[in-house]
């Protein structure tokens, strides 16, 4: 499908849509169905909604309705009005963005304003310097003669660097006076999102420019939302506008994640489901037989003898209303409270704060933390993300000759500085490839220094060292560049530019050397990618060995290489590359293969070795999360040797004898899939006290993929390490998709582009506001500025966030229950007739004020200090493999509501028996015993009490009986005086304390001897702790932790059994090296 | 939520790159740190053992003191269902039912001991469900307050209009208002029941209208109980106003009366009562209770009793802890608990 666009013609404007941006959601019209429709998408809503309609049938409602209707009104509202918060302020910013003034250049070719919304496709719109780019546009004009202009496309991609963009060759000559008026043809693809590639061509009508088509990529186009920088004005038609652009294509929501704590609440709210069905047919059953048996008999009831159909119907119904309070309607709310607090813990923490950026940490999704304490495998990428991505050219080979291994930096090797100043010609090509064979913008301040601006850090890396060696580059456009060596300045012309993709792992640039005529073309690469194309005849034996040595020194090699071509040669590559570069479909494997036929018989001038040093604290934090039980894997797009040096590095494998690297390679695909076998023996019958690792490369890992899935998967399992080399962005995906699929919570984590879909793919995405730009960070659910601060966020955040949402969880279903029960001990005293013991405001209030408030405190508790949990890392275990929150906690917590239910249920009926049995004050005396009886729950199960939750529990507790107080001086309640006469009651009192008493002595007896005579590892921390306080002067820190070994074989074994026999690696001593 | 704010973050345009600097820095406070002071109790033995035996320190007096309060209640029961029923009656119910029959009936107490006044008379009934939903919804607050809202019948079925009209007091609450009477005799002196402010004064002061006068009131084909006299405001009628606080048990006592009067030990009581209420269509009992009262209640032993055996749990617990703790010691926060420091089993 393609657009044809008429350049500034007015009568083809209206079929395409106007530039009005809209991110909205919702219109003033369908807000309330279309917000209504979503949010009943829910189970809960909509079983709070059915719950909500049968309590309208007032024979069957126990409470009055507005026990549910108000919490479920509540809870829509809130919803619905931040929904309406944020749409409005999307409305508002898009209403900003669309009455942007813009100038435009009418038919006449006259320069109006109008407002940006008012762009059709076709206009042609006028830019100046530092203006936003309103809509897609193609370039035709600009203020530099050469017909550059520069944009920074960080809104787009987040790479901060400035893009070069230019005139498409047809317009080149054009006399600015004469833009207004131009004519044409823009044919492009229907609108999508890939704002990396925009295969279009034009034509201009005559009178200007004779009917020839020109090819358009990216490179000429201003997308929306980049700015122009640097260049006084362009000018370009709109072919994209409004939400048809490529950023407004490439906008759009993420599903929303449901984290594995969220799905085990989800189970057990089905669970409970399930239950409260039981119970209500169960007593919905006995309470007809008693109405039938008994009902009839007692009089005063006036059961008529006859009655409808649906009698029968109408008690089972009343339990099931009765029982409806089993599910906590506040529980989706106070988690999504809980929730944003824990986000904004993460926001706002100091020590996540990285100075040398100024970038905090934030979590851009709120919903997410619980599952960064459940995190079973880190999938990282290396650059940028191990590493500091600040590349420093360190050492080179040139023809054979090793620089810079005295002294580790080329840059002071005297051998190489002497060879500069007497212009080796080796070294001078060497040094030209390194300065001219890049995109590289010099940019020069007014204090004549030159700065460079790259999109590649190792190109940059190249420029500045090749500058020190004298090759200055000191300014270039796309058709020229200027060098100056020792003084002496060169002239280039730049023809063509065959860029760098990740399949080809090299780019070449021909230029023309003025002085000599000659046309050169200059290539780097991979040493894959290079090497294998040079010229028959030469000896690369010693570039192999320089790359070989280079890796395993961990540092990035880049092999660079020219040719001289013949004129004619050039001439019919060039006409190829034109039809390739016009070509419509296919445009990217077309250009490949011409790029391709370039590309050989290269003369090899050398190799570079560029450092990239790994960021501070990499090392300790890897060691920290793999003693954390966490299977760390590196995904990179580097080559194996290079990232298994740096896997030594930063402790990612360990080095022989302890650790063993499995390596699976081959020639041919039998080869990889018989060494994928081997392997996978090796792996399941090694000692588990030896840290194993595989490494493989993307060609190894595709055929697998091919063939050989599930054993992969299963290697995948028992293998805690693994370093995954020449990796392409769609297999980091992959495999984050394979452990997913075998249930494992997994974490992305990298800071590029090519990390984005892994990153969305993980079940946490974490990036790194790092220096290849804010794509990853956009991407991701958190973003961080070092690797280093990976270990807090799990182990401190995301561990407390676990943590916590399973008490507030757990706790939210226990009161729930607690009032449920008592709802329903209470129903065999009234003769299963479904009466409500509390009243309708009561109930309310218990869920919604009493109960909540409490349970929120839990947000500022800590079990162990952050200290502690960084000393002992294997803590993380325990909400890693869920023991906080699973059926059987849980069973815990239903079993604490039965027995507090009956507690506060029988001490109320004895106490308060014959002339004490009023309605009224039994039924307030049972929701006081609650009460008591949840602020001690709370504070039992709070590890560590701070002001707040002090004042929240207590203050809660006082603040019950001051509403109680205040309603029941209301006379027209029927609470009337019934909180005054008991309070002075001593009666009351002494219930109160005996309820407390009976309900959490066992308990506390329970945790009691659980906690002294069989500790969980959280009590013996705690213990150590304390034990820590109490003696800190005199004693030193504890003993450092024993050696990964020793633990890592429980470890391992703990966390494997939790997941089923399927898990178990297979234990034997065979060893058996693969390598 | 989610998608909110993944949505609304990667929409805003240009927030990273902006140089902001160092105003990006969170600012420190303790609370967004997570670093307020906490104190972070543990369980240990001291801490636990000294908790049970304060509970047991506390609680046994406490106990004794209202187990004592309780024995010292006096308390007199007597169930008369069956006994005034003439014993060759075959169908009770049918006897009951029959208005013709003269329902008198004469019982004898024995004072077991000393009982100082006020003496409380309450009537009990067993296996009566005023708790029962169809029962307790059967009323109409508005209506008891109200006279202009004597038609406001709509909650009070099936007991709300009798030929159209609405009945004040409606519903069935009060349409099976109790109506035994008890006339008291003390050595063959006439015992003055004092029937005042047996109510509570919150509910004729404010729940139960002045000018509100019964209408229509037990003028169906069925009587159920006590029909009210016409010309006595709700509010002066304290036997109803007691009867619509309803029971939250089966099993209820309802204040009748009070006697101002002491008794002494052995002396007899005569009651000669009306046995007019319904209680043999589902079995439950009847029986007048003559009690004294204490600062905690009636007679009920289930506080004192609780009171004592939770102490003494308690007590025993503590020892029991103590034992355990001084025969098999646990050093808290020991390192080599920790599973992982735990050599595995067989190595």
């Amino acid at each position: 499908m393609k657009r044809f666009v008429y350049i500034n013609d007015e009568f083809c404007r209206d079929s395409y849509c106007d530039n009005r941006i809209s991110n909205t959601k919702y219109t003033l019209w369908n807000f309330l169905p279309k917000n209504l429709w979503e949010q009943f998408r829910r189970f809960m809503n909509q079983y709070f909604l059915l719950i909500a309609c049968l309590q309208l049938w007032s024979s069957i409602t126990p409470v009055s309705p507005a026990t549910t209707w108000g919490p479920l009104a509540i809870i829509f509202i809130v919803s619905a009005s931040k929904e309406a918060w944020d749409d409005y302020n999307r409305y508002l910013s898009d209403k900003k963005a669309n009455e942007r003034k813009v100038w435009v250049v009418n038919d006449g070719g006259i320069h109006i304003q109008i407002k940006a919304q008012d762009i059709h496709v076709g206009n042609i719109v006028w830019l100046h310097e530092n203006d936003e780019i309103p809509c897609d546009l193609v370039l035709f004009g600009t203020s530099d003669p050469q017909g550059i202009c520069y944009v920074e496309t960080a809104a787009l991609d987040g790479e901060t660097d400035l893009k070069t963009r230019i005139i498409p060759s047809i317009c080149a000559s054009m006399p600015s006076e004469q833009l207004g008026k131009v004519k044409g043809l823009v044919e492009c693809p229907n609108p999508d999102n890939d704002i990396r590639r925009f295969d279009a061509n034009m034509r201009l009508f005559p009178p200007i420019i004779d009917n020839e088509k020109c090819p358009l990529t990216i490179n000429n186009t201003l997308l929306q939302s980049c700015y122009l920088r640097y260049t006084e004005w362009a000018c370009g038609v709109a072919v994209y506008t409004g939400n048809e652009t490529k950023s407004g294509m490439s906008r759009g929501t993420a599903d929303p994640k449901l984290t594995a704590a969220d799905a085990m609440i989800d189970r057990l709210t089905v669970a409970i489901f399930m239950f409260q069905i039981v119970v209500v047919l169960v007593l919905g059953f006995a309470g007809n037989i008693w109405k039938d048996s008994q009902g009839l008999k007692q009089w005063y009831l006036l059961y008529p003898a006859e009655g409808t159909w649906y009698d029968v119907l109408i008690i089972p119904l009343r339990f099931e209303l009765l029982c409806s309070i089993m599910i906590p309607i506040s529980i989706k709310v106070t988690l999504d409270l809980a929730k944003s607090v824990y986000a904004k813990f993460i926001d706002w923490d100091e020590q996540m704060f990285d100075q040398e950026t100024c970038t905090p940490a934030h979590s851009a999704n709120t919903a997410i933390s619980e599952d960064l304490g459940q995190v079973e495998y880190i999938l990282s990428d290396k650059t940028g993300t191990l590493t500091e991505n600040r590349m420093i050219f360190r050492r080179c080979c040139i023809s054979g000759t090793l620089y810079g291994d005295n002294n580790g930096d080329a840059l002071k090797d005297a051998r190489l500085l002497d060879a500069v100043s007497s212009n080796d010609p080796d070294i001078v090509k060497f040094l030209m490839v390194m300065s001219l064979c890049n995109t590289v913008i010099p940019i020069k301040s007014n204090d004549g220094t030159i700065s460079y601006k790259a999109q590649s850090q190792d190109e940059e890396a190249l420029v500045a060292a090749a500058s020190k060696l004298n090759m200055l580059l000191i300014s270039k456009d796309s058709s020229a560049a200027d060098i100056c060596f020792n003084s002496c300045k060169l002239h280039y012309d730049l023809l063509d530019i065959l860029e760098f993709t990740s399949d080809r792992k090299r780019m070449s640039v021909v230029v023309k050397d003025v002085q000599s005529g000659k046309i050169l073309l200059l290539s780097k690469g991979a040493d894959e990618a290079i090497l294998c194309r040079c010229h028959q005849g030469q000896q690369i034996r010693n570039f192999l060995e320089a790359v070989e040595m280079y890796s395993q020194l961990g540092l990035r090699t880049l092999c660079l290489g020219w040719r001289e071509l013949e004129e004619d040669e050039y001439e019919d590559w060039s006409k190829k590359f034109q039809d390739a570069s016009c070509s419509l479909e296919n445009r990217e494997h077309k250009i490949a293969e011409v790029c391709h036929s370039l590309e050989k018989d290269l003369h090899i001038l050398g190799v570079t070795a560029i450092e990239d040093r790994l960021q501070d604290g990499v090392p300790e934090t890897i060691k920290l999360l793999k003693s954390a039980g966490i299977n760390v894997w590196m995904l990179t797009g580097d080559k194996q040797n290079t990232a298994i040096q740096i896997g030594l590095l930063c402790n990612l494998i360990t080095p022989e004898p302890k650790g063993h690297l499995l390596s699976i390679n081959g020639k041919t695909e039998d080869d990889i899939l018989r060494s994928l076998e081997r392997t996978l023996v090796t792996m399941k019958s090694m000692p588990v006290t030896k840290d194993y690792a595989f490494v493989l490369d993307g060609c190894a890992l595709e055929i697998i993929l091919k063939h050989s899935k599930e054993s992969f998967t299963r290697l995948a399992m028992l293998s805690r390490t693994a370093i995954c080399c020449r990796m392409t962005p769609l297999q980091k995906a992959q495999l984050v998709g394979i452990l997913k699929s075998v249930g494992y919570l997994t974490l992305g984590i990298g800071d590029g582009g090519n990390d984005v879909r892994m990153i969305q793919e993980a079940n946490i995405g974490v990036g790194i506001s790092g220096r290849e730009g804010l794509q990853a960070a956009r991407a991701a659910d958190y973003s961080i500025g070092k690797f280093k601060f990976l270990q807090r966020l799990i182990l401190v955040h995301g561990r407390y966030s676990y943590n916590r949402t399973a008490f507030i969880s757990q706790y939210s279903f226990y009161k729930s229950l607690l009032i449920c029960f008592i709802q329903i001990l209470f129903s065999f005293l009234s003769g299963l007739s479904g009466t409500s013991l509390f009243n309708s405001t009561s109930l309310m209030a218990y869920n919604v004020f009493y109960t909540s408030l409490p349970v929120m405190t839990i947000i500022f508790d800590k079990d162990i200090s952050e200290a502690t949990v960084l000393q002992y890392p294997q803590i993380l275990l325990y909400s890693q493999a869920g023991r906080l929150l699973n059926p059987s906690t849980f069973a815990g917590w239903f079993g604490q509501s039965v027995y507090h239910a009956l507690v506060v249920f029988l001490t109320t009926v004895c106490a308060y028996a014959d002339e004490k049995s009023e309605m009224e004050e039994l039924s307030m005396v049972a929701l006081s015993g609650c009460i008591w009886l949840q602020a001690f729950v709370v504070t039992l199960d709070t590890n560590s009490f701070t002001y707040p939750q002090i004042v929240l529990i207590w203050g809660n507790f006082v603040a019950f009986y001051m509403i109680n107080l205040i309603v029941s001086a209301v006379p027209t309640l029927k609470m009337y005086t019934i909180m005054f006469r008991l309070c002075c009651q001593p009666s009351y009192w002494i219930t109160m304390a005996l309820i407390v008493a009976v309900g959490m002595g066992p308990v506390l007896a329970f945790r009691y001897l659980r906690n002294v005579y069989r500790p969980n590892a959280i009590s013996i921390l705690q213990q150590i702790e304390q034990n820590n306080e109490n003696t800190q002067s005199t004693r030193t820190v504890e003993s450092p932790l024993k050696s990964p070994g020793t633990y890592l074989t429980h470890l391992l074994n703990d966390q494997r059994s939790n997941r089923g026999a399927s898990y178990q690696p297979l234990l034997s001593d065979s060893v058996e090296s693969t390598r | 939520m989610s998608s909110q704010a993944a949505g609304s973050s990667s929409g805003g345009s240009g927030d990273g790159g902006a140089p902001r600097r160092n105003s990006r820095k969170p600012k420190y406070s303790k609370f967004t740190q997570q670093e307020l002071p906490a104190c972070k109790p543990i369980l240990t033995p001291k801490w636990v053992i000294s908790v049970f035996v304060l509970v047991g320190i506390i609680f046994v007096p406490i106990g004794v003191v209202s187990l004592m309060a309780s024995k010292k209640v006096v308390e007199i029961v007597d169930r008369y269902d069956d006994a005034c029923v003439p014993d060759n009656t075959t169908d009770k119910l049918a006897y009951i039912q029959n208005s013709t029959i003269p329902k008198t009936c004469t019982r004898t107490l024995k004072v077991p001991k000393d009982m100082k006044s006020p003496i409380f008379v309450y009537y009990q009934l067993d296996n009566f469900y005023q708790n029962h939903r169809r029962y307790v919804k059967s009323r109409s607050d508005k209506q008891l307050r109200d006279a202009s809202k004597a038609n406001d019948t709509s909650t009070c079925d099936p007991e709300s209009t009798i030929n159209g009209v609405a009945i004040v007091p409606c519903g069935l609450i009060a349409w099976s208002t109790f109506n035994d009477t008890y006339v008291l005799a003390h050595n063959s002196k006439n015992l003055t029941v004092d029937k005042k402010d047996i109510s509570w004064k919150s509910d004729r002061e404010h729940k139960f209208g002045s000018d509100v006068f019964p209408k229509n009131f037990q003028k169906g084909s069925l009587i159920g109980g006590k029909a009210l006299d016409p010309n006595k405001s709700l509010s002066e009628q304290e036997d109803l106003i007691v009867w619509m606080r309803t029971a939250a048990l089966p099993t209820f006592r309802k204040l009748y009366g009070r006697i101002h009067v002491n008794l002494t030990e052995n002396d007899t009581i005569t009651v000669t009562l009306e046995n007019n209420y319904n209680t043999y269509s589902f079995g439950g009992k009847k029986k007048l209770v003559l009690s004294t009262s204490t600062w905690l209640g009636g007679k009920n032993d289930f506080l004192g009793l609780a009171y004592l055996s939770v102490g003494g749990l308690c007590f025993f617990l503590a020892f029991a802890f103590t034992l355990l703790y001084l025969i098999k010691p646990r050093n808290l926060g020991d390192n080599n608990y920790l599973s992982w420091n735990r050599s595995p089993a067989g190595r």
